[in-house]
């Protein structure tokens, strides 16, 4: 047993420190204020300070911290994408991931199980064999593999599915991994708040102030701070604070849902997904089985359940493996996806100056997370665009040079 | 031993009855109607199950279903809640997650080490050194999770269906029963659910030690019985609300998706726990648990019980004790102005202002320590009573069932003197009854559920006022330095992991959640997020209003993936002339969820070349029935194709045929068909197999907007459709037509052949003679034996989809969706005839104009491959230049005609000249070079 579980049992008190300690005030001023306190705004708060020595940030969350779609997701990280520009993106973003958990001294539990995209079409082997060449030509570790490699790995799934979608090869993405997600948001949280890093919980921001195409401040609830540089960092919520703002971008909102089991013992190692029958599923270290599907296929501003859902879920896992049949479904949740028109992040710089943008997060968002904090932070702190977030800029849209991602999302949305 | 009673009036078990079962490798007796946590209480047993983290002997707790204390598998099966699981003869049943057994669990090592595991130690620990990360994930996996899964079990096949109602009660207790009556005798037509075997709630089973109750039950269901206008649900749960009232029912049998015009929910209250050292041995239960066993089991719940009270309900209670021969030890009331005198004159040992300050016991409750407190949670432990008993009944509050209600949108309020959340204000058609809205008491409740429905009816103002007094201790939590007092039984979270969990931030009622897991095991917090709320608020300094709760989530009760995915279903399309391939030996393929033909015959290889040169030097046939077909009719139907495709359709003479291409907003290609014109202001229009249905959808919704003057029919499926293609194809067609009919021919017109009127275009999409005819589906298997038995004596054959793709590309065509993907503009493939550049506006017209001044980066080109390797690269291998990606290849096949490999590929821009060369970066990971040819790669074999 490790060694410091000891102080635990050995001290009178609980040992623990606080993770973050919320100031009773706003200062009037701050050189940077942080929209939203999911795991992108508060991974770039700790980016700020650590990498830019940028402490004096306020992060303002409307709800409590990690409660959008940080908390809502199936915590799936992969860097098995389509396009060039995505690859190296979320390849530099996984191997933060692999040291995360020492750098922010806390266990996000991240678990490497390797990742396979189930194939069940001719034109789905098309995409994984585009996918793998991309992500081996790019240093990536995926390959198209047959149905007897996926047997290997799954022993119990019905390659047939019930015959009704042969499974005919998968691409295979051996760092594939999962993480506990809300404790992403809180170690990113406490390592940023321990450099001094203000962190506000149920404060909105209600404005923004603008002048001459220049951020000069944000109202919320709890009043106005002053500050020429303002991140907005709030998935579903975008398209409200660049009504404040004042332009648009071609964000829609759709809900996606997502659902638990009951803890079984441990019996799936891998990550699943089938984009033919719209699902997947992996097993957390609790035990639980944490599955997803399509968006919904309608805007909606709202983390409604609905039953269909749940399910058309139900059928296709069973299509994979028919044996879940007597195990119980929990709960259902749904988060609002912030989806762009090429299924690539918007990143980058604003037409209103000081004013950044990390969104169009839509399905992906989660495995961004220290990426995006890190190649925001540079960005802010630069006042010029990461290197490597060129690809994701929001004139893109405008200018015609899309980052085509669609082919890569989990399951056809 | 056993501790069945004699009979009870109003028992659920069928004393003539008797099966055996198996629990952890002993057979025990049961009578049918039992449930396997009261067959096994019946027969002595106390540890029943053991806890998920501490491994702690677990017992009876609220025996229904919120808590999962005793959790089953029988090998197929896993994650049986033992408390609601009925016996079944034979049946071989042994608790989930311990190692050993449920007696002697080796893994109750960890109730030892519990101080080294405090709430949230595994964020603390285990990542350093990193490389044994993995070996502790390990470790922790194995330890969590509950039930083990059985691979072979069965996949279930469930039924569902749909099922409509004026009003749906939710609980079959006193208030739902009523109020199912009221709504009944007020013409409704009523589906009243439960979740348990037999209707009544409370009245079967909370009785005070009189008949009342079950007389007014009986009463009550004589009536229900009366009433043709109920549909009874038991063993039923109401799964969920969703929006616009639809509340799925998990059925014995299956699903049933109801959409309720009005929904009363009836669903009671889950009794608490009271918070104590041990309060989760086995014997310490809650009050309406013993009187289950009692009532409905006959089982004795204990020999000689200890009652910790905190409201006057738990009087009732112990009368119910009484009555079944229980000899109360003690009965401690936690409140210090309780009118005990009832129990004094019993000659009851009284404990007043005195709380349970802990339970004792080896693997089941031997005793209690019971003190004076001060009402807030600390004890006075300078003088402790022990009293000896073998069980704690525990009667101290409750917590509404109100998931349904926060689901519907319902705003719940904290009521600080009944100490209840009670409905605020209801969502439109939505009603509370009962112990939900805060009514207890037996009359109460009743009137409370005619209230409710007489609202639901419109047949009187009712008001929502609650009449009943609260039954809710206040703080029912008893502080103890060595901790064990369990706030949720699911996760074993004792009092202190909240204090620590605060302590470390997580102070919001959400983050508490998320960080101690509280709530969030297979009970979904029934039993511990009041008491959780109380902490919070209490360590906060805030009031419980403001505290809140967490988000209500669908289900009440989790719910198996089975029932959810009920039967599944396998639709399949077929096409008009699939029995005549079947009997050609045509090798399946399913295409867009239709059965096609991919050759013929068995050898795949032999088999394309031959229908490959059948139509290259005689004549082929296919069936396309799956193409998409539309009319197109009205005066503004030209318009209508202007606005929708790229091209030109108001000018297109009568009787002749159009490419026509559509795009997406950004200028995109999403599908490609031919347009033909039929007559003035009738077009008859194709589209991609797989594209079919969206184009259809796209077109309707564009005409939404638009409004123009023309008609969409969709005759996708009701015509059938075959191309004729090949140099002796016109020879064959003459046979049947006439050969002067044949030259009169245009390139599209409605004819009749073989005595089938159809509508012929000409389509050189796989040769440059081709016919495609298209004819009703139900005509189309004469038309094709007739085309048939006219060609096949000159060489015809019948080809498949293999050889369709093989032979367009010979042709030198793309197909959309294969060598086009998401971002594809038309730019690219060389498609830039097929773009108007003078109608005023056409879907992706705006963007193609921008996308017309940006240099391309990369273009569609033929290739052949000079030196194909012995494995031929795959499709979507990519295309380098100078290290750099700038394309890929998008077909590739051996060419039977030409006998060389041609395909076609995404190259830089700069290098789409014929003869120009370029590197294919092999699937293997060799480059291979490949020359950039002219197409199309052949020409007719004439």
């Amino acid at each position: 047993m490790p060694l410091n579980l000891l102080k635990f049992a050995l001290s009178k008190r609980h040992p623990e420190p606080p993770f973050f300690r919320q100031p009773d005030y706003l200062n009037p001023s701050y050189e940077v204020v942080i929209i939203g306190g999911g795991g992108h705004g508060l991974a770039t708060a700790y980016y700020l300070a650590k990498d830019h020595g940028i402490t004096n940030v306020a992060v303002l969350e409307r709800g409590y911290l990690g409660g959008g779609n940080t908390g809502r997701n199936t915590t799936i990280i992969r860097s098995n994408y389509l396009t060039p520009e995505g690859v190296a993106f979320y390849d530099a973003g996984v191997k933060l991931w692999e040291n995360l958990s020492q750098e922010l001294d806390l266990n996000l539990f991240y678990s490497t199980r390797g990742h396979f995209t189930l194939a069940h079409t001719e034109s789905a082997m098309r995409t994984m064999r585009w996918r793998a060449e991309i992500n081996k030509k790019m240093g990536v570790e995926s390959e198209v593999v047959g149905p007897e490699t996926v047997k290997a790995a799954i022993p119990q799934i019905d390659l047939s599915c019930g015959g009704r979608a042969p499974i005919l090869g998968a691409l295979y993405h051996k760092p594939g991994s999962i993480a506990r997600h809300d404790a992403v948001a809180w170690g990113y949280g406490r390592a940023a708040n321990r450099m001094g890093v203000h962190i506000f919980q149920s404060t909105e921001v209600t404005g923004l102030e603008i002048r001459q195409g220049r951020i000069h401040g944000v109202h919320t609830r709890r009043g106005m701070i002053r500050t020429s540089k303002v991140l907005s960092a709030v998935a579903g919520f975008t398209p409200r604070i660049t009504q404040m703002a004042g332009f648009r971008t071609p964000i829609v909102v759709h809900p996606l849902q997502a659902c638990v089991t009951e803890p079984l013992k441990p019996w799936l190692n891998t990550i699943v997904v089938s984009g033919s029958l719209h699902v997947y599923v992996s097993q957390s270290s609790r035990g639980e089985l944490v599955m997803g599907a399509s968006l919904d296929p309608y805007e909606v501003h709202s983390t409604r359940s609905t039953f269909d859902f749940v399910e058309g879920l139900a059928s296709h896992i069973l299509d994979l493996f028919p044996f879940l049949a007597g195990i119980k479904v929990v709960r259902q949740w749904a988060g609002m996806a912030d989806m762009t028109p090429d299924f690539a992040p918007i990143m980058g710089l604003t037409p209103v100056k000081g004013l950044y943008l990390d969104a169009g997060w839509g399905t992906w968002g989660f495995k961004a997370t220290p990426i995006a904090g890190k190649t925001m932070a540079a960005t802010i702190a630069n006042d010029k665009p990461h290197a490597l977030i060129h690809a994701f800029r929001l004139e893109r849209f405008r200018d015609f040079e899309l980052t085509g991602e669609k082919g890569a999302a989990a399951v056809g949305h | 031993m056993t501790q069945r009673l004699p009979p009870q009036p109003g028992e659920w078990i069928d004393r003539s009855r008797t099966i055996e079962f198996v629990f952890e490798g002993k057979t025990y007796p049961a009578f049918v109607g039992d449930t396997v946590s009261s067959a096994l209480w019946a027969m002595g047993e106390r540890v029943l199950g053991r806890s998920f983290k501490y491994h702690r002997p677990r017992g009876i707790l609220s025996h229904a279903n919120q808590d999962v204390n005793v959790m089953l598998e029988d090998g197929t099966r896993t994650n049986l809640r033992g408390d609601v699981l009925p016996v079944e003869a034979g049946m071989v049943l042994k608790a989930v997650n311990r190692l050993g057994s449920v007696e002697r669990d080796f893994y109750a090592v960890l109730d030892w080490l519990s101080p080294f595991l405090p709430v949230g130690f595994y964020y603390k620990t285990f990542h350093r050194p990193k490389a044994l990360f993995p070996f502790w994930e390990g470790v922790i996996r194995r330890m969590a999770g509950l039930g083990a899964l059985s691979p072979h079990a069965p996949r279930s096949e469930t039924t569902k269906r749909h099922a409509y109602c004026d009003v749906l009660v939710v609980g079959a207790g006193p208030a739902g029963l009523s109020a199912a009556l009221t709504a009944s005798q007020g013409g409704a037509r009523v589906i009243l659910v439960d979740e348990n075997p037999r209707i009544g709630g409370t009245l079967s089973y909370d009785h005070g030690g009189e008949k009342h109750a079950l007389d007014t039950l009986r009463a009550l269901q004589a009536r229900i019985a009366n009433e043709a206008n109920i549909r009874v649900c038991v063993n039923t749960t109401a799964l969920g609300y969703y929006a616009d009232h639809l509340v799925p029912l998990a059925c014995p049998n299956g699903l049933e998706k109801v959409r309720a015009s009005k929904v009363i929910i009836a669903s009671g209250a889950f009794e608490q726990p009271a918070v104590f050292r041990n309060n989760d041995l086995p014997g310490v239960m809650l009050g309406s648990a013993a009187q289950r066993l009692i009532h409905r089991y006959a089982v004795k719940p204990c020999e000689r019980a200890v009652v910790l009270a905190g409201h006057d309900l738990a009087r009732r209670v112990t009368l119910d004790l009484i009555a079944a021969g229980v000899e109360i030890a003690a009965y401690v009331e936690l409140r210090e102005t309780a009118d005990c005198r009832w129990a004094e004159q019993r000659g009851i040992p009284v404990y007043r202002g005195y709380c349970v300050y802990e339970a004792y016991g080896k693997k089941s409750v031997e005793g209690v320590e019971v003190c004076l407190w001060d009402g807030q949670g600390r004890a006075d432990v300078t003088r402790k009573h022990r009293i000896a008993c073998d069980g704690v009944v525990m009667s101290v509050g409750w917590a509404p069932a109100a998931a349904l209600l926060y689901q519907s949108g319902c705003q719940m309020r904290f009521d600080e003197t009944r100490q209840q959340f009670l409905p605020a204000r209801l969502a439109e058609g939505i009603y509370a009854a009962g112990r939900v809205n805060g009514n207890f008491g037996l009359e109460a409740a009743l009137a409370d559920g005619e209230r409710a429905a007489r609202n639901a009816l419109g047949l009187a103002i009712g008001s929502d006022r609650v009449d009943d007094a609260g039954y809710s201790h206040p703080w029912p939590i008893i502080d103890h330095p060595r901790g064990k007092n369990f706030i949720d039984f699911d996760e074993d979270l004792q009092l202190e992991d909240f204090a620590n969990a605060i302590q470390e931030s997580f102070d919001n009622i959400e983050l508490l959640k998320r960080f101690t897991t509280v709530g969030m095991g297979p009970s979904q917090g029934k039993h511990s997020n009041m008491n959780a709320i109380r902490v919070l608020s209490r360590i906060r300094n805030q009031p419980i209003a403001e505290v809140g709760t967490t988000t209500s989530r669908p289900f009440f009760h989790p719910v198996p993936l089975g029932l959810l995915a009920g039967r599944s279903f396998d639709p399949e399309r077929l096409t008009p002339l699939h029995a005549w391939h079947l009997a050609h030996e045509a090798t399946w393929v399913s295409l867009g969820g239709w059965q096609r033909p991919a050759f013929y015959g068995s050898d795949r290889a032999s088999a394309i070349v031959d229908e490959v040169m059948a139509v290259r030097t005689a004549a082929g046939l296919i069936d396309l029935s799956t193409l998409g077909k539309f009319e197109i009719r009205g005066p503004q139907a030209g318009l209508f194709l202007e606005r929708f495709y790229t091209g030109h359709y108001q000018n297109q003479a009568i009787g002749s045929t159009r490419y026509a291409m559509l795009l997406d907003e950004t200028g995109v290609m999403v599908d490609d068909g031919i347009v033909a014109r039929l007559a003035e202001d009738f077009y008859y229009v194709t589209a991609s197999t797989s594209n079919a249905a969206a184009v259809y959808r796209e077109m309707t919704r564009c005409q939404q907007i638009w409004g123009l003057d023309a008609t969409i029919i969709n005759l996708t499926g009701s015509y059938g459709a075959l191309n004729l293609a090949g140099p002796l194809a016109p020879q064959i067609l003459a046979a049947l037509l006439s050969k002067h009919r044949l030259e009169r021919l245009n390139g599209a017109e409605q004819l009749e052949i073989a005595g089938v009127v159809c509508r012929l275009l000409h389509v050189r999409f796989v040769s440059e003679i081709a016919y495609e005819i298209h004819a009703p589906a139900r005509a189309m298997l004469a038309l094709w034996e007739a085309i048939h038995s006219e060609g096949a004596p000159h060489g015809l054959k019948p080809f498949g989809i293999e050889a369709q793709r093989v032979l367009r590309l010979e042709m030198g065509h793309f197909i959309i969706g294969h060598d086009t993907d998401g971002l594809t503009h038309p730019f690219e493939v060389g498609l830039d005839w097929a773009l108007a550049h003078d109608k005023p506006d056409y879907l992706g017209y705006r963007s193609l104009r921008i996308l017309k001044r940006k240099p391309l980066k990369k273009r569609l080109v033929g290739f052949t491959l000079t030196q194909p390797p012995d494995v031929l690269p795959d499709e979507c291998c990519l295309v380098l230049r100078d290290g750099a990606i700038v394309g890929r290849v998008t077909s590739i096949a051996h060419s039977p005609t030409l006998n060389r490999t041609i395909g076609l590929a995404y190259v830089a821009a700069e290098d789409a000249v014929p003869g120009a060369t370029f590197v294919i970066r092999h699937q293997h990971g060799m480059d291979i070079l490949a020359t950039v040819v002219p197409r199309p790669f052949v020409g007719e074999a004439r």
